[in-house]
């Protein structure tokens, strides 16, 4: 048995407490001097909504997220943590979004955050945690009934048991609500678990199939009122003048209000608001982005990449050998500037009344959402109220440290004097900026009498996301920010090679970057993996064999690109006319080989088959991490084919689906998932599935056709 | 005007020219149907119109009016449809922002082809678009949902 052991002693559970007929578990706040209990709708001003579960007197469990449900699983995972630990019955769970507030802060970077693939492993001891104080308060709420001891009894599916004795948790709230919560509890053995690794199906199915899921686009209540804003055409220009008469006139259009960005249309609907936009007159004063242009800076960047940056790493002395090697290779790469195009456009819903403003959206980043709303209506975070609804996709673009769509609607209901939802659409979503940025990368390596690597020079170009956000500390040291060169500076490659230098240009454009699904690593690993292939190419080798040999002493990349090419059949014979390409690649704490089978029709690339092999440490929910693995695939894919973002004179070219295409249904290959057994701590699976897959594809395009594509989307020459 | 939407009537006042898709969400409260890309390109506003799929989003409404109108909330009485009843068998859906369009796609297909191939899927399908990327299991649910049917279960 594990003894656990809370992450902070003054912050770990205390007490249960009653309130409207159920047990809370609650975690008390530093220094509040009370205890704090769940649901913020019936508590006062004093009292902070902390508590992580709610065991009802009708014996339901529900479960309290601190993090958002983006279609990435978190609604079934956090409960399959507190169901295993309390022994509860499955069917009795619910599950709602907690409220924005501190005691939700992400146990890692103190705020409340969906993001980096974070969710189950920073949460996987708390929640565990939450769940056993519970069972141990109703344990001992039970043995008091049945006149017997604590460890006589047992808990099983809701009920503990003493016996013949027993008693349902939902019979125990009252009594266990009154009894003090254990110092520390004791988590169960591995072994014991019964719902910790078994494939668990979605807890929000039903609502999502019935069309009753809330997501922030649904929200609605009496009053409430449409905004759609016209904001610059290019980033960072500003309103000169508008003229709002015509919008006025359509019917249903009740406002025309200027706000920081543009001029927002405020209506009874969208379709009014819409209109009248489209009927908005203004005059924009563009600024200085004005003439930015994406081929103009390509050419900025490639200037930058024959110069020195910040060095991000080194190892001996590159230059001597790279002089020395037997063979050399040298490369450049590209990737675009994309959007995240998440299903649910932007929208966000607030309500500004006396001493409060309240806020629905699906949203990423709760406490940056409430810092910047508390400063645009000059009220304190804790009078924010947030009300999290699914997200239709995040991907990234709802976890912004500006806040833009939040601070937006913000905006736009206290100038209306209404409440408001502020809706984007999609032209709005694709030209709206918070881009995976750009990035080039140019590569010199040095190939030993052995074929393998001896120097590695490496120099990357792309604007920095962390620099200039809260999160700058920690990310940024020495000009380097970690999420431009996660995965080449602390690649497995390079730390075999002895002589290797990473350098980083970090230039400003104007253009708004943001992270994008696997951030760094949705460039890093295309540009290395391909490296990696191209390598193999130069020297002779299989590629398989070749990363073997370079991996050798990276045992869970190993084992995941064995897992993967063993499941494959790597070298067995493939129908005429495709080709297998193999990627490996660690990010978010987890270890993915990809290997795709590719054939080329009319001209166009068509991946058939992925076969997936993951090393995610304990996998909580089999089912969710292979769901993962497909959405993965499918994500990177559409980088891969077909989607990028292009400037001209400051305006962003694409705006839609049709020329911003992304995967369909037609195009998605099979993907077979296997999961390496693994007691290791959980690490992400979110985001892990995307970086391979564009590398896995482009090996077996060069493979099948000759052609080396080092740019994405991958094009092939006629 | 007057709309059948669900089997009920319903009266509107709304411009003739006005999506559906807003007559649906933004007067009637239906938010089932979801607005994704106002061009038809992405099908996440998919209804039936007289059993056909349509995008709402591009439907004036007075192109509705003396037709049966069907919403995700209406495409069965206690949600379990055989397509509804496939997507949860197979875990289908992840953020599901997009799923009311694939699943009307999904029934209007098999409403016309009771066994449709992957061929048939993909005509069907390939005008809605999944982010999260769920498309395998649109595909195998499909399939669940026709052999669910065929067995007289649903």
């Amino acid at each position: 048995m594990n003894a656990a052991t809370p992450p902070s002693r003054r912050e770990f559970l205390k007490t249960g407490a009653l309130v409207s007929g159920g047990l809370v578990i609650a975690f008390v706040v530093p220094g509040a001097g009370r205890f704090a209990v769940a649901q913020a709708p019936r508590v006062g001003p004093s009292f902070a909504p902390n508590a992580f579960l709610r065991v009802g007197s009708d014996d339901s469990v529900t479960v309290l997220l601190a993090h958002s449900e983006m279609g990435q699983g978190i609604w079934t995972a956090l409960p399959m943590l507190i169901a295993e630990e309390l022994d509860a019955d499955w069917s009795k769970i619910k599950v709602e979004h907690a409220e924005a507030a501190p005691v939700y802060a992400h146990t890692v970077f103190g705020m409340q955050m969906t993001g980096g693939s974070t969710s189950t492993w920073s949460e996987f001891d708390r929640y565990r945690q939450a769940g056993a104080t519970a069972r141990a308060l109703l344990v001992e709420a039970a043995a008091r009934r049945f006149g017997v001891k604590s460890a006589d009894c047992r808990t099983e599916n809701g009920v503990v048991i003493a016996g013949a004795r027993r008693a349902r948790y939902g019979e125990l709230v009252e009594a266990a609500s009154s009894l003090r919560a254990p110092a520390t509890v004791t988590l169960k053995d591995p072994k014991d678990w019964k719902i910790i690794g078994k494939p668990t199906k979605r807890l929000d199915t039903p609502e999502k199939i019935t069309g009753r899921a809330q997501f922030g686009m649904d929200v609605h209540f009496p009053g409430l009122l449409t905004a759609v804003v016209a904001r610059a055409p290019v980033f960072g220009g500003t309103v000169k003048s508008f003229d709002a008469r015509q919008a006025m006139a359509v019917p249903g259009v009740r406002k025309v209000v200027q706000v920081p960005s543009g001029v927002a249309v405020v209506a009874d609907h969208f379709w009014a608001a819409k209109l009248g936009r489209d009927a908005l007159k203004i005059s924009w004063d563009l600024g200085p982005n004005a003439s930015l242009d994406s081929t103009a800076l390509r050419e900025e960047f490639r200037r930058l990449a024959g110069t020195e940056g910040a060095i991000a790493a080194q190892a001996g002395n590159v230059g001597d050998a790279l002089g020395k090697a037997a063979k050399t290779v040298e490369a450049e790469y590209a990737v675009p500037y994309l959007a995240h195009a998440p299903m649910e456009p932007l929208n966000c819903t607030v309500r500004i009344g006396p001493g409060k403003c309240e806020i629905w959206t699906g949203t990423q980043f709760q406490t940056f959402d409430q810092r910047v709303a508390a400063q645009i209506t000059g009220l304190k975070p804790e009078q924010v109220k947030i009300h999290t609804t699914f997200l239709g996709g995040g991907f990234g673009r709802r976890a912004n440290p500006t806040a833009d769509f939040v601070s937006l609607a913000v905006y736009v209901a206290k100038a209306a004097k209404a409440p408001v939802k502020t809706v984007w659409t999609r032209e709005d979503d694709v030209r709206g900026g918070y881009y995976r940025p750009a990035y080039l990368h140019r590569a010199r390596i040095g190939l030993g009498s052995d074929g393998l690597p001896v120097a590695w020079r490496h120099v990357l170009v792309g604007q920095s996301i962390l620099v200039g956000t809260p999160f700058e500390p920690f990310g940024v040291k020495n000009g380097i920010d970690s999420a431009s060169v996660e995965g080449v500076a602390d690649s497995p490659y390079l730390k075999e090679i002895p002589n290797h230098r990473v350098d980083l240009h970090s230039p400003k454009t104007g253009i708004p970057v943001l992270w994008w699904r696997s951030v760094g690593h949705s460039h890093t690993a295309f540009v290395m993996e391909s490296l990696i292939d191209e390598l193999a190419q130069a020297a002779g080798k299989d590629p398989v064999e070749y990363r073997r040999a370079l991996l050798k002493n990276h045992a869970r990349h190993l084992g995941v690109l064995n897992l993967a090419v063993e499941e494959a059949g790597w070298g067995r014979r493939l129908p005429k006319g495709w080709a297998r390409g193999v990627a490996v690649h660690e990010s978010f704490g987890s270890f993915v080989a990809q290997v795709a089978e590719v054939s080329v029709e009319d001209g166009r690339i068509r991946v058939q088959r992925v076969v997936c092999a993951i090393d995610c440490g304990i996998a909580v929910n089999p089912e969710m991490i292979a769901a993962q693995m497909e959405s993965g695939v499918a994500f990177g894919l559409s980088a891969a084919l077909h989607s990028a973002l292009h400037l001209k004179d400051g305006r962003v070219q694409e705006s839609n689906f049709h020329d911003y295409p992304v995967l369909r249904l037609n195009e998605m290959p099979r993907v077979e998932t296997h999961i390496v057994p693994s007691s290791e701590k959980p690490g992400g699976v979110g985001e892990v599935g995307v970086p391979p897959i564009a590398p896995a594809v482009a090996n077996a395009v060069a493979r099948l056709t000759g052609q080396r594509l080092r740019e994405l989307p991958l094009r092939l020459n006629a | 005007m007057k709309l059948t939407i669900n089997g009920a009537d319903h009266q509107v006042d709304a411009p003739p020219d006005m999506p559906l898709l807003w007559v649906l969400r933004d007067m009637l409260r239906l938010t089932g149907t979801k607005f994704g890309c106002g061009v038809a390109q992405c099908g996440a506003c998919t209804v039936h119109i007289d059993g056909a799929p349509r995008r709402s989003c591009v439907t004036p409404v007075s192109a509705a009016v003396g037709k049966a109108i069907t919403t995700i909330e209406g495409l069965s009485p206690d949600g379990r449809h055989a397509v509804q009843r496939a997507w949860a068998e197979l875990d289908v859906v992840q953020c599901g922002y997009c799923q009311s369009g694939q699943i009307m796609s999904a029934a209007a297909l098999l409403a016309a082809k009771p066994e449709p191939t992957d061929a048939d899927i993909d005509a069907a399908m390939t005008g809605n678009i999944c982010r999260c990327g769920t498309y395998q299991r649109i595909r195998a649910a499909v399939h669940r949902a026709a052999a669910l049917a065929k067995g007289g279960v649903s």
